[in-house]
C-alpha cells in the first residue's frame, strides 16, 4: 500500500512486464489445459478407433491409434445380432428411469421436512441419516440381509433399492429447499394446504434446478451401476448394461456362447479385440452423446454441494 | 405432561412425519438392520444357523484375519493409496482450477472443462476396458509403442511394482475435472476486490495467484482434504476391482480392504473372517472420520461436519 505512489511513476515500464507476464501465464495455462484436455480425452479416441480396426491388424500389430486397416466388422457383428445387448439395454433403462423416478422423489420429500424449521425432530431425523455415512455394518451383513433376509438375489428389485436414496443428495436437496423462503410455507399453511400439498404444488415447482442435478446424480449413478449385478445378479435376463460389458471383456468364451445361443455359427473367428472395444463405446454410447447437454447441471450440483446447509 | 406432549407433536407433525417415513424405512433396513450383522465377526457362520443362530468364537475370526498377514497387507495399501491420490489429486486439481480462472478466455475454459470432466461419466467397466486396451501384453497400446520405439514390451498385468503409478494416474484422469470444477468454484468465489487492491498495489499476475487466490483458496483446500483424510480406509473398489480384478499375481501392492472383504466373501466363502474385516475397516472408518471432523471444527467451525 505504501508503494502505490512510487507504482505509479514507474507504471509505463511496470505495466510492460506485467503484460510480458500475462502473456507468459497464458502460454502455460493454454498449453498446460491443452494437454490435460488430450489426457482426459485421448482413451476414448483409443477405444473408438481400436474398435474401427480390422482384427487381423490388431492381432498382428496391436492396438493403434491410427488404424492400419480400417473396418466396421465389430459394429455390423453387434448390431446383426443384438439380442444380449438390447436386453442389457432394456434392463439398465428400466432401472434407471425407475430407480431414478422414485429415488428423486424420495429424495426431495426428505430432503424437504428435513428443512421445515418448524418441525420439531428435524435435527434428530437428520442425525439419523446422517449417522448412516460415519458407521456402517460392511459388506457381509448387508449381502447377508439382502440375499437372506430380503431375498432379492437375482430379482429387478436388487438393481434399484441399494442405490435408491443417498444421504449426500439428501443433504444437499435440503440445504437448496432451505434457502426457499419460510413466508411460502407459512402463507400456504394459513390457506389450510397440508403439508404433502404445499410441497408438491409449491416446493417441487420452485426446487427444478436442485431436481434436476440431483436427479441427473441419480440416473447416471443407476446407469453406471455394475456393483449390484456383480453381487447379486447371475440370472442373464436381469443383467444390466455394464454388467453385461464387464462380463464380455473378461470372458470370451462366455461372449462366444452368448453368441452361438443367439443365432451366430461361430465357425469364423470373432473378432473378439475389436468387438471389445466396440461393445465398449456402445455401452458408453448414450452418456457420450447426452454428455454435452447434461455436463451444466453437474457443474451446478458440485456448487450446491458445497454450499452447506 | 411429558409424554402428553409427545403424542400432541406427533399429531402435529403426522403428515410431515409420514412423509419421512419412507427415507427412514430405507435407512433402518439397508442401513442399521445390517449394523447389528456385525455380531458375525464374533461368529462361526453356517448357513443353517445364520446371522443369529450360529455359534460364536469369541476373537477368532479376528485372530485368522490378522494372523495371516493380509490386515497389514491392506490396512497399509488402503491408506497409502488414498494418501497419493488425495496429494496427487488435489495439487492437479488446483493447478487446474487456477489456470482455468486466470489464464485462459472464457471460451477455451468451457471446452477445457468439458474435456477433463468427461472422465467423471464413466463407469469403471469402462476404465477397466481402456486399462485393458493399453496394458494387453500382446495388443495394447503401450506395447505397440514400447516396441515401435525399439524397446522390450513390458508385462503390466504381471508386475505389481507399476501398479501403485498407474492407480495414481487412473485416479487423477478421473477425478481431474470434478474437483477443479470444485476449486473453480471457489476461486469465483473471491471477492474481486482483493484483485482490484493487488492491481493498484502493481502485483503482476503471479504475484496476483500466489498472495491472493492461492491463500483464499486454502481454507476450502484443508476442509476437503481434512475430509478425505476422514475416508482414509475407505478403498475404492470399483476402481480397484476394475483395473486389477481378480488377478492374485498384483495383490501385494494393490490388494486394498474392500477388495480383500469382497474375495473373503464371494471367492472364498470365509464369512465370519470377512465379517471381521469389514467390521475393523467401519472402526477404523469411524475414528478417523470423527478425527478429522475434529480437526474440521477446530479450523473452521461452520465447516465441520458435524
Amino acid at each position: 500500500m505504501s508503494s502505490t505512489v512510487a507504482n505509479l511513476e514507474v507504471k509505463p515500464a511496470g505495466a510492460k512486464r506485467k503484460h510480458a507476464d500475462r502473456v507468459l501465464l497464458s502460454v502455460i495455462g493454454y498449453v498446460t489445459l491443452t494437454l490435460l484436455a488430450l489426457f482426459c480425452l485421448f482413451p476414448f479416441v483409443l477405444i473408438l478407433s481400436s474398435s474401427l480396426t480390422e482384427e487381423s491388424s490388431i492381432i498382428q500389430y496391436g492396438f493403434q491409434i491410427f488404424p492400419k486397416a480400417f473396418s466396421t466388422e465389430a459394429y455390423s457383428l453387434l448390431f446383426k445380432y443384438p439380442a444380449d445387448m438390447l436386453k442389457a439395454y432394456s434392463v439398465t433403462i428400466f432401472v434407471t428411469v425407475v430407480g431414478t423416478s422414485c429415488g428423486l422423489f424420495l429424495t426431495a420429500m426428505t430432503g424437504y421436512v428435513l428443512s421445515r424449521r418448524d418441525f420439531k425432530w428435524r435435527n434428530h431425523f437428520s442425525f439419523f441419516f446422517f449417522f448412516t455415512t460415519l458407521f456402517s455394518g460392511g459388506l457381509v451383513p448387508w449381502y447377508l440381509m439382502i440375499v437372506n433376509n430380503l431375498h432379492l438375489k437375482d430379482t429387478i428389485l436388487v438393481l434399484i433399492l441399494p442405490l435408491l436414496m443417498n444421504v449426500f443428495y439428501i443433504i444437499v436437496m435440503k440445504s437448496f429447499m432451505s434457502s426457499i423462503p419460510d413466508a411460502i410455507n407459512e402463507s400456504a399453511k394459513i390457506d389450510g394446504a397440508s403439508d404433502f400439498l404445499i410441497f408438491r404444488k409449491l416446493i417441487v415447482p420452485l426446487s427444478k434446478p436442485a431436481l434436476a442435478t440431483i436427479g441427473l446424480f441419480i440416473a447416471l449413478a443407476y446407469w453406471n451401476d455394475w456393483y449390484n449385478a456383480l453381487l447379486f445378479i447371475s440370472n442373464s435376463d436381469l443383467m444390466p448394461l455394464q454388467y453385461y460389458l464387464y462380463k464380455m471383456l473378461g470372458n470370451m468364451d462366455g461372449m462366444r456362447k452368448a453368441m452361438m445361443e443367439t443365432g451366430v455359427v461361430v465357425n469364423m473367428d470373432l473378432p473378439t479385440e475389436s468387438l471389445k472395444m466396440a461393445m465398449t463405446l456402445v455401452a458408453t454410447g448414450p452418456v457420450l452423446v447426452a454428455y454435452p447437454f447434461i455436463q451444466k447441471y453437474f457443474v451446478s450440483g458440485l456448487t450446491l454441494g458445497s454450499v452447506k446447509g | 405432561m411429558n409424554r402428553h406432549g409427545f403424542w400432541s407433536d406427533v399429531k402435529k407433525y403426522k403428515t410431515l412425519l409420514l412423509m419421512l417415513t419412507p427415507a427412514v424405512i430405507f435407512f433402518l433396513v439397508f442401513a442399521y438392520l445390517p449394523m447389528a450383522g456385525i455380531i458375525l465377526a464374533f461368529k462361526q457362520y453356517s448357513y443353517t444357523g445364520g446371522v443369529f443362530g450360529s455359534p460364536w468364537n469369541g476373537l477368532d475370526n479376528f485372530r485368522f484375519f490378522f494372523n495371516s498377514g493380509d490386515a497389514w497387507r491392506v490396512t497399509r495399501n488402503t491408506a497409502l493409496y488414498n494418501i497419493a491420490f488425495i496429494v496427487v489429486n488435489n495439487v492437479l486439481q488446483i493447478f487446474a482450477a487456477i489456470l482455468l480462472f486466470e489464464a485462459v478466455g472464457k471460451w477455451f475454459r468451457k471446452l477445457a472443462q468439458t474435456a477433463i470432466f468427461l472422465p467423471y461419466f464413466i463407469s469403471w467397466v469402462v476404465v477397466g476396458a481402456i486399462a485393458y486396451n493399453l496394458f494387453n501384453y500382446d495388443v495394447g497400446t503401450l506395447n505397440v509403442l514400447l516396441k515401435g520405439l525399439g524397446m522390450t514390451p513390458i508385462d503390466v498385468y504381471n508386475t505389481p511394482s507399476y501398479w501403485p503409478f498407474i492407480l495414481v494416474v487412473v485416479s487423477a484422469w478421473k477425478a481431474l475435472g470434478y474437483g477443479s470444477i470444485m476449486y473453480l468454484a471457489a476461486i469465483t468465489g473471491i471477492d474481486t476486490e482483493m484483485y482490484e487492491a493487488a492491481e493498484i498495489d502493481g502485483a503482476n499476475i503471479f504475484q496476483r495467484i500466489m498472495k491472493i487466490t492461492v491463500p483464499n483458496l486454502m481454507p476450502t483446500v484443508i476442509i476437503l482434504v481434512l475430509l478425505a483424510i476422514g475416508n482414509i480406509f475407505r478403498g475404492d473398489f470399483g476402481m480397484f476391482y476394475n483395473m486389477v480384478g481378480n488377478n492374485g499375481l498384483l495383490f501385494s501392492s494393490t490388494d486394498v480392504i474392500d477388495t480383500f472383504v469382497f474375495r473373503s466373501l464371494t471367492t472364498s466363502n470365509e464369512i465370519g473372517m470377512s465379517a471381521a474385516a469389514g467390521f475393523y475397516q467401519s472402526l477404523l472408518g469411524f475414528g478417523t472420520i470423527i478425527f478429522a471432523n475434529y480437526a474440521v471444527r477446530k479450523y473452521d467451525k461452520d465447516r465441520a461436519l458435524f
